[in-house]
């Protein structure tokens, strides 16, 4: 049976992990293929980086990043912000990335999914959407709705400076029909709370696609990461600070998932 | 970890034939000992002792690259000459005779065909699962039964004919099984990622390594080393 994974998303900015608030204040908080390393030796499933400056003269710098992580840490590494082409999703996977993730460029220009998806297949894709609640009126209803889901949230792009017209759950449904592989889905209202996911978001979306969802935003602890997967149906959780700061480790996520019949994988290394 | 660090040095040859990451595979093929040769061209091959098919992506763009670069025979003949063949993800579908993933024809090395995972609850399968053995095999050898393994794919081989079953080295469960390793004599292919899954996934890769070391020294009594 497949394991939920549980991934510490690294900010990275300049060549160094860093975290501030809403893109302000930033703090180094140290080396990425250091901190990597020693997340996939705490049981990390997987780790993404996520270039926050995503500047065009910083990407021979993140570029080199992805290779010095590749070459000591053997659990998968996607990789998002800023690739806007199939030949810049090209070098960040043959610099070490297995799969790219897709946000502001892919609103843009929503065949870019559909491109990267061609030459290096859906798996590789990852379209990341970031999500912050709207009125319910300025979302038209969906024919196929149940009458249950009321709320609505709208896409922002530019790392939640800029919001779109454009219904977050129709968003989903064309990135996944464009070749998105898996979906990774950030409550903008919650990033950085710490209150929780935004559960109904997760659920909302989760039923709509038939690939995997990853949830992002709002982690406090480890029941928030139970609930993602058993109430809002995602496959993975996403969460940063929470592993940052040390305030829980992975294991103790797990664990927690393990006791509330969720599968995943063992920290390596631990007895059974 | 136990060591059996080959002596000499194996060069493994890792074809390139697309864009995927060949940094992972390359470096986790040194930290087991061996020596990776990263090529493009059918000549380098000649001086490898084993080979690493990897590979994402879909058959047909896939087969393209091998047309044009002029591997596809000489990845038959590496594998009629009895060398040892090591196929990761699509590098193992290609092993077979064709995918319905887009109709490609593929290398048709093994008999059978590549088809999407059945009963899948979500597709692609991307993650950590188990993996389970059917029978011992050298390239298992030192990893427990049902560890896991990190995949990332939609569409797994399916082995036909009458040695179909004979294949097997281990399945995995998403919805339906499907066949997760493989192998026929120095011939293997998983279908999981051993450059990506963490220690057991170095092991692997240092069995595999092993058995080609082995076969480097025994010459062609390939035999005595699976014994």
């Amino acid at each position: 049976m497949l394991r939920v994974r549980i991934i510490p998303c690294l900010d990275v900015a300049g060549g160094r992990v860093v975290k501030g608030t809403r893109f302000v204040n930033l703090v180094d908080e140290g080396d990425p293929p250091e901190l990597a390393a020693r997340y996939a030796d705490e049981g990390a499933d997987e780790i993404v980086y996520l270039d926050i400056a995503a500047t065009p003269e910083g990407r021979g710098t993140l570029l080199g990043i992805v290779e010095r992580t590749a070459r000591r840490v053997f659990v998968p590494l996607t990789v998002g912000g800023g690739v806007r082409t199939v030949l810049e999703m090209r070098d960040v996977l043959r610099a070490g990335a297995d799969r790219v993730s897709l946000n502001t460029a892919a609103v843009r220009d929503a065949a870019l999914v559909r491109r990267c998806a061609r030459r290096f297949g859906s798996q590789a894709v990852v379209v990341a959407i970031d999500a912050r609640r709207t009125l319910p009126a300025a979302r038209p209803a969906r024919p196929d709705g149940d009458g249950e889901t009321i709320e609505a949230w709208e896409v922002v792009i530019r790392g939640g400076r800029e919001p779109v017209r454009l219904d977050a759950l129709d968003w989903a449904v064309r990135a996944v029909s464009l070749g998105a592989g898996e979906l990774l889905v950030t409550s903008m209202d919650r990033d950085g709370t710490r209150s929780g996911f935004d559960i109904a978001l997760l659920r909302s979306i989760s039923a709509l696609v038939p690939v995997p969802v990853i949830a992002s935003g709002g982690a406090a602890g480890p029941a928030d990461f139970v609930a993602a997967v058993r109430d809002g149906g995602a496959a993975a959780v996403l969460a940063a600070s929470i592993f940052h700061r040390r305030i829980h480790s992975i294991a103790e996520v797990k664990a927690a998932m393990t006791a509330a019949g969720i599968p995943v994988r063992p920290i390596p290394g631990a007895v059974a | 970890m136990t060591g059996s660090r080959p002596t000499p040095r194996v060069r493994v040859a890792v074809l390139d034939y697309g864009a995927g990451n060949l940094v992972s595979i390359g470096r986790a093929l040194e930290i087991v000992g061996a020596e990776p040769v990263v090529t493009r061209d059918a000549a380098t091959l000649g001086g490898t002792d084993a080979l690493v098919v990897p590979g994402v992506g879909a058959a047909a763009p896939a087969m393209a690259r091998l047309h044009r670069r002029g591997l596809v025979r000489p990845v038959r003949a590496w594998v009629a000459a009895g060398r040892p063949l090591l196929g990761i993800c699509l590098g193992l579908q290609l092993l077979f005779e064709g995918s319905d993933e887009d109709g490609a024809r593929t290398l048709g090395i093994l008999p059978g065909r590549t088809a999407r995972l059945v009963d899948a609850p979500r597709l692609p399968h991307i993650g950590w699962n188990a993996v389970d053995q059917r029978r011992s095999h050298p390239l298992f050898e030192g990893i427990a039964d049902g560890a896991e393994f990190y995949f990332v794919h939609s569409y797994a081989a399916c082995p036909a004919g009458p040695g179909a079953s004979g294949l097997v080295l281990a399945e995995t469960s998403h919805g339906g099984r499907f066949v997760s390793a493989l192998a026929r004599g120095t011939l293997a292919g998983v279908q999981f990622h051993p450059e990506r899954s963490g220690h057991d996934g170095l092991r692997l890769l240092r069995n595999f390594v092993a058995m080609a070391a082995c076969r480097k020294a025994a010459g062609l009594e390939a035999a005595r080393c699976s014994a």
